[in-house]
């Protein structure tokens, strides 16, 4: 661990109700990821990674058990405050990237800030810095059509990272690149990763888990090996 | 960020929403003219009776107007009741009847009216002097019927027994004006001649008799207690005021109004449904945006407003362009309806008032954002992780 504890999960389950028999999703996971941490969550498809990403980014909340990030107890948030604390605290990357079509990629990265009441020039500038950031300056005002998977899925880092959030989640970020451009997104989590911020990326990426300092394996919907890696130079 | 929104969800497909648009339009037209047909008549016949400030007609006791051929007989002194009663600013006498124009192959028959010129509100003088006692003021359709022109002289006659092949009346008049006869349709022949050329005309049977006075009363008066104190007065008589015959004539088109109601209802339902199928197609095809935009911390609220600014954008734009539709039609339908033989020229089927127009429109516009709900509803409902993962399988 690299500092204080951001996320912690207790005693984490997740049934989706079937007609038949309820399906446990995740069963019982507990976890602390620190700040500045950058954990991957790997294992088979169906094993609940995904269904645990998104207990942690609070868009989802636990059948019992609890989710706390930054000392808040997001599973007990009412949707409207769960709304507002994704909003201004996580930032989310998702396996095929959805952008808004119309909006052109400045407008997209504008987008979380403008609905957190950002003032206009502020989120302009933010929004340029992001891009220039994840190397896209020059493409700020082409549409999500006009650019490349990679070049899509590097505004959605930077809508990701907006409004400042304290933990990135990405939900297979690679999964819809080829090898080339993901590695330029792995290359930019890392770069995020040593800037300080907080990842938590789930995936089946060897390459992307390989980046991370620390792996948590999971297999039918339980935490089966949580390794931490060590931190290349 | 949520109007920029809306404006370009709905420029996404923009074949698409041009043609819910239009189809928003056509209903909004419809509606706009059923609401014109409604209130079109009704404000167009008060407006014709009402033309001159005359509130009251009086005429034979069980008849309306010209409904039969009766007449009120000692004319004189029953003009002199009437101004007598209070509120009574003016008396119009009117006796109509059937006059022939001899002089050519076939004698021309038309309807004359005599009129005191000083008061009456019968016609309106074009070109030329009002009816002396040996003249008359014609209709276009009169004078293009005889040949004649002002300052010719006509053969007249009235009362044609086809027996004995004469006439009780015969004079020779001079044509001193070109009139627009207010309640006649502009292809009757008609003359206005002064009253008492028309009572010498009728004979015996004529003299001192009218058929209808139209009264004006002072604007501080109720026509209405006028109208009972004339009928007090003349037992005799039948006055009605135009606020009764409005009413009547309202009950007469009752079946008019209630199929405009019934098209104008259809109208605002098919407006409805129309802007409700399109949001909701764009709001499917959107679901994972959507559930992407939700994650990411917009509001519901957001999503809402946005979807509910989609349905106010097509309700808007298409009631903006069936009010220049609904206008234009509803000009050509009412020439077609104004063809129709006998009806007084100053009578509008369709007829644009701008608060009734503009409450039906807005009912539009009211429709187009209950159309949103039901889309915004859903679309802010989504379960977001639930969507996410359809959309990933998907």
């Amino acid at each position: 661990m690299s500092g204080q504890p951001l996320l912690l999960v207790r005693d984490a389950h997740r049934d989706y109700p079937r007609s038949a028999e309820p399906v446990h999703a995740v069963r019982g996971v507990s976890l602390d990821v620190a700040q500045g941490e950058y954990v991957a969550i790997v294992g088979p498809s169906g094993c609940g990674k995904s269904t645990l990403l998104n207990l942690l980014g609070a868009i989802d909340r636990p059948t019992r058990g609890s989710v706390t990030i930054g000392g808040t107890a997001v599973s007990t948030l009412p949707d409207k405050a769960a709304t507002r604390f994704r909003l201004t605290n996580i930032g989310f990357v998702f396996q095929r990237f959805y952008l808004l079509p119309v909006l052109t990629a400045q407008e997209n990265v504008e987008l979380p800030m403008a609905e957190a009441k950002v003032p206009l020039a502020e989120r302009r500038e933010r929004a340029r810095e992001l891009l220039g950031y994840v190397g896209l300056e020059a493409r700020a005002d082409h549409r999500p059509a006009e650019l490349s998977g990679g070049e899509q899925q590097r505004v959605a880092i930077a809508r990701a990272l907006a409004n400042r959030p304290i933990v990135l989640l990405a939900d297979e970020p690679t999964g819809e690149l080829d090898a080339r451009t993901g590695s330029d997104v792995i290359a930019l989590f890392d770069r995020l990763n040593r800037d300080g911020m907080t990842i938590v990326v789930v995936t089946h990426d060897e390459k992307l888990a390989g980046a991370a300092r620390r792996v948590i394996h999971m297999l039918d919907g339980q935490v089966i090996r949580d390794e931490p890696l060590l931190r290349r130079a | 960020m949520r109007f920029q929104l809306a404006a370009l969800s709905l420029r996404r497909h923009a074949s698409r929403t041009l043609l819910a648009v239009l189809g928003v339009a056509v209903s909004a037209a419809m509606l706009l003219d059923m609401v014109m047909l409604a209130t079109g008549m009704r404000q167009s016949f008060a407006s014709l009776l009402g033309r001159n400030g005359f509130t009251i007609r009086v005429s034979p006791r069980g008849t309306l107007p010209f409904d039969t051929e009766a007449t009120i007989g000692q004319a004189r002194d029953a003009a002199a009741a009437i101004k007598r009663i209070t509120g009574v600013t003016a008396v119009a006498p009117v006796l109509g009847s059937t006059i022939h124009v001899l002089g050519g192959a076939n004698p021309v028959t038309a309807f004359a009216l005599g009129v005191d010129p000083a008061v009456q509100g019968d016609y309106q003088l074009l070109q030329g002097q009002h009816p002396t006692a040996n003249a008359l003021v014609a209709s276009d359709a009169l004078l293009r019927a005889t040949g004649a022109g002002i300052g010719d002289t006509l053969d007249v006659a009235v009362g044609f027994d086809p027996q004995l092949r004469t006439y009780t009346g015969r004079r020779r008049v001079v044509v001193s004006g070109r009139a627009r006869f207010t309640y006649l349709s502009a292809d009757d022949r008609a003359a206005a001649l002064q009253l008492a050329s028309v009572q010498a005309l009728g004979g015996a049977d004529r003299t001192d008799r009218v058929s209808l006075f139209m009264v004006r009363t002072a604007p501080n008066v109720d026509p209405e207690a006028a109208r009972v104190a004339v009928e007090r007065t003349l037992p005799r008589v039948t006055a009605l005021s135009t606020a009764g015959a409005v009413a009547e004539a309202e009950h007469r088109l009752s079946y008019f109004r209630q199929l405009a109601f019934i098209l104008g209802a259809v109208s605002l339902i098919v407006g409805f449904l129309l802007v409700t199928t399109i949001v909701t197609v764009s709001v499917n095809e959107r679901i994972g945006e959507i559930a992407i935009m939700r994650a990411i911390g917009v509001s519901r609220s957001h999503v809402v407003h946005q979807i509910v600014i989609e349905g106010i954008g097509l309700s808007l734009t298409g009631a903006a362009a069936g009010l220049i539709l609904g206008l234009f039609t509803a000009k050509w339908l009412n020439s077609i309806l104004r063809g129709f033989p006998g009806l007084p020229d100053a009578i509008d089927f369709f007829l644009f008032q701008p608060n009734s127009a503009f409450r039906a429109l807005a009912l539009l516009v009211a429709s187009g954002i209950a159309a949103g709900i039901y889309p915004a509803w859903r679309a802010a409902s989504l379960p977001i992780s639930a969507t996410l993962r359809e959309e990933a399988v998907g």
